[in-house]
């Protein structure tokens, strides 16, 4: 099992820091699926993580200069490690300005993900610095929980008001109530509810739109569907504040998926970057 | 005592002060001959730094003539005297010191511009003379660097971090974080810099060494030395015996003395016979004792002496090294047996728990120097009470 990789991009390093800095605010471990062609840090939605799930993808190539993958078995080209984002974010956060940056699977006292970065210095000998990051290696086993999650049955399909404008909405929900309703419609319309005893707050969007899906199930179902009438969800305010205050960067596309009364699916996808959580209902 | 600092030199006196907050929690100001001696040490008694600032630092320098005055504050309160650093360098011109003798009160006035006076009374305590023992000359490695070069190093390791272990080679340094709780060992990160020797203004190595010490200290000292620009100055020898930076100029000298991990395996196994051997032998006057390892920061403290007794503890010498004093001699005769007793101290002997060698977490008793106890070994000496001047007990850094 061996992985090396290296970017040498100042652009890609800082691209590649933000995606990690993102993941280290979503969730305090994750695993990370390593194929030939792309990186995966993923979440499976398991009780453990309060029933959230996570799933994001990045296309190696748009990161690194050399990347090479021997995987666990030779018909598996793959490596699924659990690790820490905080202290790869930690890593490469003072790293940004290195002439290069090498990414290893090592063998210390434990199996770590190895980040030797080489700073620019003035003399003619560089400075290294090299952190070592414990990680746990995935038995195959268990990997049918982190495979991809397939897009849930929807009944509303609408694209997300921007992300910063959510935040603060939500940010002065949460002091007053702990769970969210989010429910929205196929006229673009979207309410964020919180109800409690004293109060109750709703803040509308309006004229947001709705992606188009296309010729799938989905679709169908969605277009026999009254346009007025909304589909909700409660969530756990915490969960999609959390959500909201890792996104450092304004997505190319951002949209969410209801499944009523079920889950909240978000989706954002960047340039060569894709990102999904999903948010279960409470009741 | 009325000493004026003016212009610029406010905001390094200001620095000063924020630098030593961060060793610990109180303020010993001592006016001597050669300078004003501002200095701090923490509660385990593992970090020391002065700050002593030459006459020429102040337009104005009067020290109270007599006897020796000595006094020491809660840090908290004087930094609250220099508590905006951007705006005492763009609205105050002259900082003035005064003593208050009757009132037991230090008053710090600024004179700002428009001809604003703010006004500061702070009392103090009267203290005993802080002081760490240590002989920079005498340290196998040296390195010396732009704080820039530092600061940068230590931007790679988490705030949090407490320990950082350095080792040197002869054409190499490393910083590691140092990873203490065996628990900790298979989870945490480790992160390594690797500088080579010519990144420094000075590298001295004498031999392969490795030494741990606590971050938190020298990141205090690199504050004020990235302000001044002055290269910092790194004496160590090996581990357990105390670590040493400096930062001089002509009108100030700091000394950070920061205790080393001793007894660590690790350690030991890097350290052979050869790196003992290398070293030439102690002066006579050196704290000696054969358990070299065991030897560290000693902390000398004396008694006030009032106006009639014996003449107050040395005027401090660069080198700071031991030599033997009334005051040793009044350690060891009380840790001796308590048969012969100093008459000067007996008013006070009722009065002040017995002098104390300091243990600090990271080190075995101190061993006052004097030529009879060379023959003392460590485990004779008993351990006497706490320091009793830390009531309020800080926390440990």
């Amino acid at each position: 099992m061996k992985f090396r990789a290296k970017i040498i991009d100042v652009g890609c390093l800082n691209h590649f820091t933000r995606v990690v800095n993102t993941i280290s605010k979503l969730t305090k471990t994750c695993i990370l699926r390593l194929t030939p062609h792309n990186l995966y840090f993923v979440l499976s939605g398991k009780v453990a993580s309060g029933g959230v799930g996570m799933w994001c993808e990045l296309s190696q190539a748009n990161f690194f200069d050399e990347y090479q993958l021997e995987g666990v078995a030779p018909d598996t080209n793959e490596i699924c490690l659990e690790v820490t984002p905080e202290n790869l974010s930690r890593a490469l956060r003072t790293s940004q300005n290195a002439k290069c940056v090498k990414i290893k699977l090592t063998k210390k006292h434990c199996p770590c993900l190895t980040l030797a970065a080489d700073l620019p210095t003035l003399s003619s000998i560089s400075r290294v610095v090299t952190h070592d990051i414990p990680v746990d290696v995935i038995p195959r086993r268990l990997w049918h929980d982190f495979k991809e999650p397939s897009m849930p049955d929807f009944d509303v399909s609408i694209y997300l008001p921007p992300l910063k404008t959510m935040k603060n909405v939500v940010d002065r929900m949460k002091n007053l109530s702990n769970f969210l309703v989010m429910e929205a419609n196929l006229n673009g319309e979207m309410n964020l509810k919180i109800e409690t005893d004293l109060v109750s707050v709703t803040t509308h969007f309006k004229d947001l739109g709705n992606p188009p899906w296309g010729d799938d199930g989905s679709q169908g179902r969605s277009q026999s569907r009254d346009p007025e009438v909304m589909a909700h969800t409660r969530v756990d305010i915490r969960k999609l504040q959390q959500f909201l205050m890792g996104q450092q960067v304004n997505p190319s596309k951002a949209m969410c998926n209801i499944v009523h009364k079920r889950i909240i699916h978000l989706i954002l996808l960047h340039e060569d970057v894709s990102l999904q959580y999903f948010i279960p209902a409470v009741a | 005592m009325d000493c004026v600092v003016t212009g610029g030199n406010v905001k390094v006196l200001a620095k000063a002060i924020h630098s030593l907050s961060r060793i610990g929690d109180e303020l010993y100001l001592e006016p001597q001959e050669n300078g004003l001696a501002l200095r701090s040490v923490n509660s385990s008694r593992s970090a020391y730094a002065c700050f002593l600032f030459s006459p020429l630092f102040f337009s104005r320098y009067t020290i109270p003539c007599g006897h020796a005055f000595r006094c020491k504050m809660a840090i908290k309160c004087v930094q609250a005297v220099f508590r905006s650093l951007s705006s005492l360098e763009k609205t105050v011109e002259k900082c003035h010191i005064e003593l208050d003798g009757e009132k037991s009160r230090l008053t710090f006035t600024l004179h700002c511009k428009h001809g604003l006076l703010k006004t500061h009374n702070l009392s103090f305590q009267d203290s005993e003379s802080l002081q760490a023992v240590f002989d920079k000359e005498s340290c196998a490695n040296m390195l010396r660097a732009q704080p820039r070069l530092l600061v940068d190093t230590v931007l790679h390791f988490p705030p949090s971090l407490e320990e950082v272990s350095v080792s040197v080679s002869g054409e190499r340094v490393w910083f590691r974080n140092h990873v203490d709780d065996e628990a900790e060992q298979s989870k945490a990160m480790l992160t390594e810099l690797c500088l080579s020797s010519d990144e420094f203004d000075h590298f001295a190595v004498g031999a392969q060494t490795s030494i741990t010490f606590c971050l938190k200290e020298l990141r205090g000292l690199l504050v004020f030395a990235e302000s001044t620009g002055l290269p910092v100055s790194v004496y160590f020898d090996e581990p357990g015996r105390p670590l040493v930076l400096s930062v001089t100029d002509s009108v100030l000298e700091v000394n950070f003395v920061l205790a080393t991990l001793s007894d660590d395996s690790n350690l030991r196994n890097h350290n052979n016979n050869n790196t003992k051997q290398a070293r030439s032998p102690p002066p006579p006057d050196d704290f000696m004792n054969d358990d070299i390892d065991s030897y560290l920061i000693a902390m000398e403290t004396s008694e006030l002496a009032g106006p009639s007794d014996a003449p107050a503890p040395r005027s401090p010498s660069p080198n700071h090294t031991l030599t033997t004093q009334p005051s040793v001699a009044i350690h060891r005769r009380r840790l001796e047996s308590g048969e012969e007793e100093e008459e000067e101290e007996e008013t006070e002997d009722t009065e002040r728990p017995p002098n104390k060698k300091f243990r600090s977490l990271f080190f075995g008793s101190v061993c006052p120097s004097d030529s009879q106890l060379t023959n003392q070994t460590i485990k004779s000496q008993e351990v006497l009470a706490s320091d009793s001047d830390d009531d309020t007990q800080a926390s440990l850094p």
